[in-house]
């Protein structure tokens, strides 16, 4: 009785609503702790051979919240948030911010790593032959698994072994009348063939001496090279032919007097400097201005094209008494469910001069996407094709939520068909489509393929290579970080921002634009 | 009178829709196989092209196939579940932060991800170092990427249409004890499939046809997907010679797609109309 009553008590106090620990429940949980430990567990050792502990320490506190996470009962929400946020989070987010603190950088070809780094580049690309060393006649050898050169002087026939660490004289080297040790004691002289096949650890191998560097030259000739270009950290500079060259830590490059600088610099922090360059150097802000109305022009005319096309489509076969809709409707989506890429690199070769089929079909001779004007107009075209299906389909689906008394209504008032359209089927349309034609613009303002695929940006100025007549932002910020005129990674990722900041401001306004047409229809 | 003015508005706009793809056709039964040879109406009829592109060495192209194919399946099937999984939260509770989260989702779909391709190659250049197996050349690696825009695409599509389900619905299977999971698996997924499939397909079709960030990525043979692939195909003094086997993939490559697209072509229309975008 005591129990029973002790128990009802504990009900009627109301105690935290217990759910039954079932099955599922432990499998869930026990599947969450062994995908989080698997995590860390391939995640963890590269971090921690590298070194990388910032990392490594983000990485254990990420898969512990996130096993936390899904083993309280607790933060449902989070639950269902936390997968797509941390992908969102690591491959947009993070880029995105990343290319902005790039855009402040010079990195790229010749800017790759830290002075260090181009110190050692510098001093290790200018060795040349030391005058007056000997040529040692050289012998590959192997001691402990490690390669080492036997080195023999030819006019003291003196033996030496050197390795990565250094020279060390050898003793009891047998020396043939080739020049060429024939055996030594502790090491394994190579055969020919065996050095030759590894050339390429052979030609590798630097061993330090006091002035320089003795390097192979071939397989049985090695020399002392000494570095021409030195540096001195006493004055900041490298001394060598046409220096000193002075450290200039503004632009990342040793400078002489003339104003030359050395071909390897390093990364260094250049401010706002990528930024000025787009907007005041001649033979960027021409163009850029130039690539920026193109690219609105082509963003407007893809936009606007496919739908005014979708829409006639639609409006053509939107009417009662029409036969064949089904056939038409499958026929003209066709090319919406073909594989894009491959159909841009089809219209390229249909607009091709010599044997494109555009040409043969009106028996013309014309470069198409060899000028100017035919090439923007053939792309806008190609971008047509691709498009307007898609419109077509949604006019469609917006035509049919649109009641037909309220055209009816206008006929009967005595509106003629063009002004009923005008007046009560477009808006009505627009109300319904205006987002799409925002994100339909906003998707065409970047649209890679479509260009990339077809005329690559061309045709070029001959004078600038680097901007072409149909170039887009993206795709002549793409030539600038992977073109072949060498990387500019920190003023691809400067154009980068100033799209991102375009893009904004445009679909900010077009938003704000939006919402007031919505509180006029609504 | 009039309808006939339709009927032949309509007839231009089909030739216009159709004749690039009439145009791939007859390239790919051309028994020649070269660009120079192909005319609108097929000249002959052969499958050489298509022997030529699963029996050459120098193009894998049934490797190509299958990694794209793999790719745009598990991508677009992991990207809805976790695009589903953060409408469900968004639209069904609520919390500190939803009004901020959708906001900023919002913000973020407006910038697409290849914007940021430079710094995304030398992210992951650091990311071969450390773990090869998800680095450049592995379609895994591709595929996390894409799902890094998961979120931004299809969220705020599927929490809209979220929004209409009514709410009396998981309310009851709440009353009948259902726990969250259970709601979304059992009740709330079901509801939404047809949406799931549109936005599903054209996710689908929209990797199929991703082209810049896979160029960056894959650059061994094997690893290529079609599009990468495809493009190297008929890339500098190829263009004449392997035309015919190209167009002979790109029919292959749009045959499932053109097959479930008129499938569900009665679902699409619908889809589209609530916000949906070819990628």
């Amino acid at each position: 009785m005591a129990h029973d009553a002790h128990a009802a008590a504990d009900t009627r106090r109301g105690p935290r609503p217990r759910r039954e620990v079932t099955t599922a429940f432990v499998v869930s949980r026990v599947a969450v702790l062994a995908v989080a430990a698997a995590l860390l567990l391939y995640a963890a050792p590269p971090l921690a051979a590298d070194g990388s502990w910032v990392s490594l320490a983000l990485l254990c506190a990420a898969s512990a919240g996130i096993a936390f996470l899904y083993l309280t009962r607790r933060f449902v929400p989070a639950k269902y948030l936390i997968p797509g946020t941390v992908c969102l989070l690591a491959f947009q987010v993070f880029p995105v911010l990343y290319t902005v603190s790039t855009a402040f950088t010079n990195f790229g070809d010749g800017h790759r790593g830290d002075k260090q780094a181009a110190v050692t580049a510098i001093e290790t690309g200018s060795v040349r032959q030391a005058p007056g060393s000997p040529e040692y006649a050289l012998t590959a050898a192997v001691r402990d698994g490690e390669l080492v050169f036997l080195l023999v002087d030819p006019k003291t026939k003196q033996v030496q072994a050197g390795s990565g660490r250094g020279l060390a004289p050898v003793t009891g080297a047998q020396v043939g009348i080739t020049g060429k040790v024939l055996r030594a004691p502790g090491f394994t002289v190579l055969k020919a063939p065996e050095a030759a096949a590894r050339g390429q650890e052979i030609s590798k191998l630097a061993v330090p001496t006091r002035g320089g560097v003795i390097k192979a030259n071939g397989l049985s000739r090695a020399v002392e090279g000494r570095a021409s270009l030195v540096y001195d950290a006493a004055c900041d500079c490298v001394n060598g032919e046409n220096g000193p060259w002075r450290a200039d830590g503004a632009r990342g490059y040793f400078v002489n007097a003339r104003g030359d600088h050395l071909a390897q610099g390093w990364q260094v922090n250049v401010g706002f400097g990528n930024f000025t360059r787009v907007l005041t150097d001649p033979t960027i802000s021409g163009y850029f201005l130039g690539v920026f109305g193109w690219n609105l022009v082509f963003a407007l005319a893809s936009a606007g094209g496919t739908f005014v096309l979708g829409m006639a489509v639609a409006l053509a076969l939107h009417h009662p008494r029409m036969r064949g809709t089904k056939i038409y409707r499958i026929a003209l989506i066709l090319p919406y469910a073909m594989p894009s890429f491959a159909m841009l690199l089809v219209w390229r070769d249909m607009f091709n001069r010599d044997f494109g089929l555009i040409n043969q079909l009106f028996g013309t001779n014309v470069d198409w996407l060899g000028q100017t004007g035919t090439a923007r107009a053939a792309v806008i075209l190609v971008n047509l094709w691709l498009g307007f299906p898609y419109m077509f389909l949604v006019t469609t689906g917006a035509l049919q939520a649109i009641p037909r008394e309220l055209t009816e209504a206008a006929a009967i008032d005595g509106a003629s068909p063009w002004h009923g359209f005008r007046k009560v089927t477009l808006p009505l349309l627009l109300v319904a489509l205006t987002p799409l034609l925002i994100s339909s613009f906003a998707f065409n303002f970047n649209n890679f393929n479509a260009i990339q695929l077809t005329s690559e940006g061309g045709p070029f100025p001959a004078e600038s290579p680097q901007v072409g007549a149909t170039d887009l932002l993206i795709t002549y910020t793409f030539r600038l970080a992977f073109g072949a005129g060498g990387a500019q990674f920190g003023f691809a990722a400067a154009i980068s921002v100033f799209i991102f900041a375009l893009v904004a401001v445009i679909s900010a306004v077009a938003f704000r634009r939006t919402r007031k047409q919505e509180e006029v229809y609504a | 009178m009039k309808l006939a003015l339709r009927h032949g508005f309509v007839l231009l706009m089909c030739v216009f829709a159709l004749v690039p793809i009439l145009f791939v056709v007859s390239a790919a039964i051309n028994p020649l196989g070269t660009l120079a040879s192909t005319d609108l109406v097929p000249n002959g009829a052969s499958l050489g092209n298509f022997a030529d592109l699963f029996g050459n060495d120098r193009y894998p192209f049934a490797r190509w196939f299958l990694n794209s194919v793999f790719i745009a399946l598990a991508a677009s099937f992991a990207s809805l579940m976790l695009s589903m999984m953060a409408a469900y939260a968004f639209s069904r509770m609520r919390f500190r932060g939803r009004r901020v989260g959708l906001l900023a989702l919002l913000l973020i779909q407006m910038f697409p991800q290849f914007l940021a391709i430079v710094t995304i190659f030398m992210i992951f250049t650091r990311v071969t170092e450390l773990y090869p197996a998800i680095g450049f050349d592995t379609v895994w690696g591709l595929m996390l990427l894409y799902l890094g825009g998961a979120l931004g695409a299809n969220t705020w599509l599927m929490k809209g249409f979220l929004d209409t389900v009514p709410k009396e619905l998981d309310e009851a299977a709440t009353v009948d004890g259902a726990t969250h999971a259970q709601i979304f698996w059992r009740v709330i997924l079901p509801l939404v499939t047809p949406i799931l499939a549109v936005t599903g397909l054209l996710a689908f079709i929209g990797i199929m046809s991703e082209f810049i960030m896979a160029s960056v990525f894959l650059r061994d043979p094997e690893s290529k997907t079609l599009a990468v692939g495809m493009f190297g195909m008929i890339a500098g003094d190829q263009r004449n010679a392997n035309f015919g086997m190209f167009a002979a993939g790109t029919l292959i490559t749009a045959i499932p797609t053109v097959g479930v697209f008129l499938w569900l072509q009665k679902f699409i229309v619908s889809g589209l109309t609530a916000g949906a975008v070819k990628g």
